[in-house]
C-alpha cells in the first residue's frame, strides 16, 4: 500500500523527485479544475490584456512540471542552493512543558533566505528562464518573498523589481536592505492601504505594462490562475519530505499538521500530499491581530466572506459595499485581505480547519519556543505554534502534531523589541 | 436596439465618430456628478462612462486610483452610482451610459439585484474590468435579462481567437485598449492601433472604440480616423484632480476640453 511504501524511503534527494503520479496529492483530489477553479473558487479574474500571458504561463507550468529534466533541476537545486531537505525536529522539551501530543517542527527556517518562500521562487525562477524573460517582478509584505525573488534572480542574472507597501518597508527595513544588497529595486507602494495588497495591485500593473519581457512570480497561492496550483506545486516539496519523514520517524504519520496561513503557501505546501490521508487533521492558523471580535485582524476564512481580489474568487476582508478592508496583524507575511482559494474551498469542503491566534498569544509562543528549544521562528510561524500550543494538551502523549515552522525570526527582532518597549 | 446600439447606429448615419468621456463617479464630490455629466453631453460626448470606485483598481494607473480614492473617502458605493444615473437620466432620456469597474462590488450586491437595479436607474450597459469571458457567463446572462450590454475590453495581447470569443459575448462595442499598460499611461502609436482596429473589426460585428493614451485633440483626431470611437479618461481625470478644491469650476472645464476634442473629431470625421 501506498502508506508502507512511502516509509521505506529515506530523506534523500531523490525523495524530492518522488512526485507519484502527475503532481497530485492523491488518485481522489483533482482540483483546481483545467479553468483553474477550486469548487467556486480560484479561477480568473484578470483585465484582458493579461489573459494571454498567463494563457503563456499555464501553458509553460504544464509542460515543465511534467518535464523530467525541469524537474531534475529543480531538485538539484533545492537541493544545494536553498538546502533541502529540510529536518523534522522534535521539539521534546516544550511537548513536554504541554503535557500531550509530540510536536515536531518542519525546519523551513533553516531554508537558504530563512523562510519556505525560496521553495517558490527558486521554481519560478527556473520557469521564467525556460521562458525567456529577462525580467523579475515580485510583491512581498513581511519582505521574506523579496528576499527570495531577488536572491534567485541575482543568480540567474536577473533584472529584478520588488514592489512593497510603504507601510512595510518601514517595519521591515532589514529585509529591504537585503533585497537592495542582492540587486533588486524595491518600489515603495503608497496607494490604499500600502500594504501587501496594494503591493500586489502594482506588481500587477507592472505586469500589464512589461509583459512581453516581464515574469511575475507571486509570493503565495492565491492571484489568477494558474498561480495558485502552480505555487502550491513548488511548495508542496514540504509535504511530501514531511510525510516521508514522519513516517520514518514515527512509524506513522502524524495525527495533525498546524500551519499559518497569510495567502496560504507555506500551509498548502504542507497539506496537499496528506489530503488524502483522512485520519490527518489539517489545521490552517490566520492572524487574528487584537481579536476577531475587534475587527483588527487579517482572517477573511474566519470572519469574511467570498469575494473576487487579485485574479480569483475566495474569502475577503471587505465592507458592505464589497471594498477592501485594511488587514492587522503583527506580523507582516499575514496581513492580506485575502487567501489562496485552495483554502476556501478545503474550509467549506471540511477538510481543513481555520482557526485564528492574536497577536498576544503569537508573541507569547515566539518567546517560548525560543526560550525552550533554542529556536527563534518567524511571528508568522508564532502563530502556528501558538495554535500548536493550545492543541497539544487536549492529545495523548503517543499522538503526533507537525508544525510548520515557516520561517525564522531574524527579521522581526525589531517587531518584537518594539512590542518589549525597547529599540534596537 | 439598446441605447448604445441605437446610438451608434445613429451616429453611423451622420459619419460621426462618438465621443466617451471617463469620469469616476462622486470624484471629488458626489454632488458633482450629476452636473458634470450633463456639461459633457453638451460639449458633444455621445456616451458616458462613469466609473465605479473600488478600493483595489489592478487596472488603472495613478490618476484613476486617485480619483477612487478620493470617490470612497466620500464614501461613495454602487449603490450611490447607480443613484447618480438614476438623476442624470432624469433629464437626459438618450444618452448612454456605461459603468465602469471591478467585480468585487457587483458580487456584494448580486448580479441579479444588480442588473435589475442598474436597469431600473437609466443604465445601459457594464463594463467590469476583471471579469474576462471565461468567468463572465452568469453576468452576461443577469445584464441580458434586463436589456443591458456586456462591454468587454480587447488587448493588444488579445489572439484572433479571443477576439472571435469575445465578440461572441459582448453587446454595445467593444473597448480596444491602444497600449500595454493601465489607464494613463504613455501616448498611443496611431499606426499599430489602426492596425489592430481593421482587424478587430474584420473578426467581430460590434463599433470598436479605442481608449488609454488619448490625452488631446491632435490624439483624439487621429484616433478618430480609424475608431468607431474615442474615449478619453486620464486627461479629464487629472484635470478634476487639479479643481479639487473649487469642484464648482469643474463642469465648465471639463465641457471646455471636451468641447476642444469635438472639434478635432469632427474636423477629422470630414476629412
Ligand atoms: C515566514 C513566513 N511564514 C508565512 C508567511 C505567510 O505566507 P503564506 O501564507 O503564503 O505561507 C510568510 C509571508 O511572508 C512568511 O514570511
Amino acid at each position: 500500500m501506498r502508506l508502507c511504501k512511502v516509509y521505506e524511503m529515506a530523506t534523500t534527494p531523490a525523495m524530492l523527485s518522488d512526485r507519484g503520479p502527475a503532481t497530485g496529492a492523491g488518485p481522489g483530489y483533482h482540483w483546481p479544475d483545467a479553468n483553474g477553479h477550486f469548487g467556486p473558487y480560484g479561477g480568473l479574474f484578470v483585465p484582458e490584456t493579461l489573459m494571454y500571458p498567463l494563457e503563456e504561463l499555464r501553458a509553460a507550468y504544464e509542460r515543465y512540471l511534467a518535464d523530467p529534466e525541469f524537474l531534475a533541476e529543480l531538485d538539484a537545486d533545492l537541493q544545494d542552493y536553498v538546502g533541502r531537505p529540510s529536518p523534522i525536529y522534535h521539539a521534546v522539551r516544550w511537548s513536554r512543558d504541554l503535557g500531550g501530543a509530540q510536536i515536531y517542527l518542519k525546519r523551513e527556517d533553516l531554508n537558504h533566505t530563512g523562510a519556505h518562500k525560496i521553495n517558490n521562487t527558486v521554481g519560478q525562477a527556473l520557469l521564467a528562464r525556460r521562458m525567456g524573460k529577462t525580467r523579475i517582478i515580485a510583491e512581498t509584505g513581511a519582505g521574506q518573498h523579496g528576499v527570495a525573488s531577488a536572491t534567485v534572480a541575482a543568480r540567474l542574472g536577473l533584472e529584478c523589481v520588488v514592489y512593497m507597501g510603504e507601510v512595510d518597508v518601514a517595519r521591515q527595513e532589514a529585509n529591504v536592505y537585503r533585497m537592495r544588497l542582492l540587486g533588486a529595486r524595491v518600489v515603495s507602494v503608497k496607494s490604499g492601504s500600502r500594504t501587501l495588497k496594494d503591493a500586489l495591485n502594482e506588481a500587477m500593473r507592472d505586469w500589464v505594462t512589461n509583459v512581453d519581457d516581464t515574469f511575475y512570480i507571486i509570493g503565495t497561492v492565491a492571484g489568477p490562475h494558474p498561480y495558485p496550483a502552480m505555487v502550491r506545486d513548488f511548495q508542496a516539496v514540504i509535504g511530501r519530505e514531511a510525510r516521508a519523514q514522519m513516517l520514518a520517524r514515527t512509524g506513522r504519520l502524524p495525527d495533525a499538521l498546524v500551519a499559518c496561513v497569510g495567502g496560504g503557501s507555506n500551509a498548502i505546501g504542507l497539506f496537499y500530499p496528506f489530503i488524502e490521508d483522512a485520519g490527518v487533521a489539517l489545521y490552517g492558523i490566520e492572524a487574528a491581530g487584537d481579536g476577531l471580535e475587534t475587527g483588527r485582524h487579517a482572517a477573511p476564512l474566519n470572519a469574511g466572506r467570498p469575494g473576487v481580489l487579485h485574479g480569483n474568487r475566495t474569502y475577503l476582508m471587505e465592507d458592505a459595499n464589497g471594498q477592501i478592508i485594511e488587514t492587522h496583524s503583527v506580523s507582516a507575511g499575514l496581513d492580506y485581505p485575502g487567501v489562496g482559494p485552495e483554502h476556501a474551498w478545503l474550509k467549506d469542503t471540511g477538510r481543513a480547519r481555520y482557526d485564528a491566534i492574536t497577536d498576544a498569544e503569537a508573541l507569547a509562543a515566539f518567546h517560548t519556543l525560543t526560550r525552550t528549544e533554542g529556536i527563534i521562528p518567524a511571528l508568522e510561524s508564532s502563530h502556528a505554534l501558538a495554535y500548536a500550543a493550545k492543541l497539544a494538551p487536549t492529545m495523548g502523549g503517543d499522538q503526533t502534531i507537525l508544525v510548520n515552522l515557516s520561517g525564522r525570526g531574524d527579521k522581526d527582532m525589531h517587531t518584537v523589541a518594539k512590542h518589549e518597549g525597547l529599540v534596537l | 436596439m439598446s441605447r448604445i446600439a441605437t446610438r451608434f447606429a445613429s451616429l453611423k448615419g451622420r459619419g460621426r465618430t462618438a465621443l466617451i468621456p471617463f469620469v469616476t463617479a462622486g470624484d471629488p464630490q458626489p454632488a458633482t456628478t450629476v452636473p458634470l455629466m450633463h456639461a459633457m453631453v453638451a460639449a458633444g460626448a455621445d456616451l458616458i462612462e462613469l466609473g465605479v470606485p473600488f478600493s483595489d483598481p489592478m487596472a488603472d494607473g495613478p490618476v484613476i486610483q486617485r480619483a477612487s480614492e478620493r470617490a470612497l473617502a466620500q464614501g461613495v458605493s454602487l449603490h450611490d452610482v447607480l443613484g447618480i444615473v438614476r438623476a442624470f437620466r432624469a433629464d437626459d432620456p438618450d444618452t448612454p451610459v456605461v459603468l465602469m469597474g471591478y467585480l468585487n462590488p457587483i458580487e456584494v450586491m448580486g448580479y441579479e439585484p444588480f442588473a435589475a437595479a442598474a436597469q431600473a436607474a437609466g443604465v445601459d450597459g457594464a463594463l467590469v474590468v476583471d471579469v474576462p469571458p471565461e468567468e463572465g457567463h452568469d453576468l452576461v446572462a443577469a445584464l441580458r435579462g434586463h436589456g443591458l450590454d456586456l462591454v468587454y475590453l480587447l488587448a493588444p495581447t488579445s489572439t484572433d481567437a479571443r477576439i472571435r470569443r469575445i465578440g461572441e459575448v459582448a453587446s454595445g462595442f467593444v473597448y480596444y485598449v491602444s497600449v500595454k499598460g493601465v489607464t494613463g499611461s504613455a501616448s498611443l502609436d496611431t499606426d499599430a492601433v489602426a492596425a489592430r482596429v481593421d482587424t478587430i473589426k474584420s473578426l467581430i460585428p460590434l463599433p470598436v472604440g479605442v481608449g488609454f493614451g488619448i490625452k488631446d485633440a491632435d490624439t483624439a483626431a487621429r484616433v478618430a480616423a480609424v475608431a468607431d470611437a474615442v474615449i478619453v479618461g486620464s486627461a479629464l481625470v487629472s484635470r478634476i484632480e487639479e479643481l479639487g478644491t473649487t469642484p464648482e469650476l469643474i463642469p465648465g472645464v471639463i465641457g471646455d476640453f471636451l468641447a476642444t476634442l469635438r472639434v478635432a473629431i469632427d474636423a477629422a470625421d470630414a476629412g
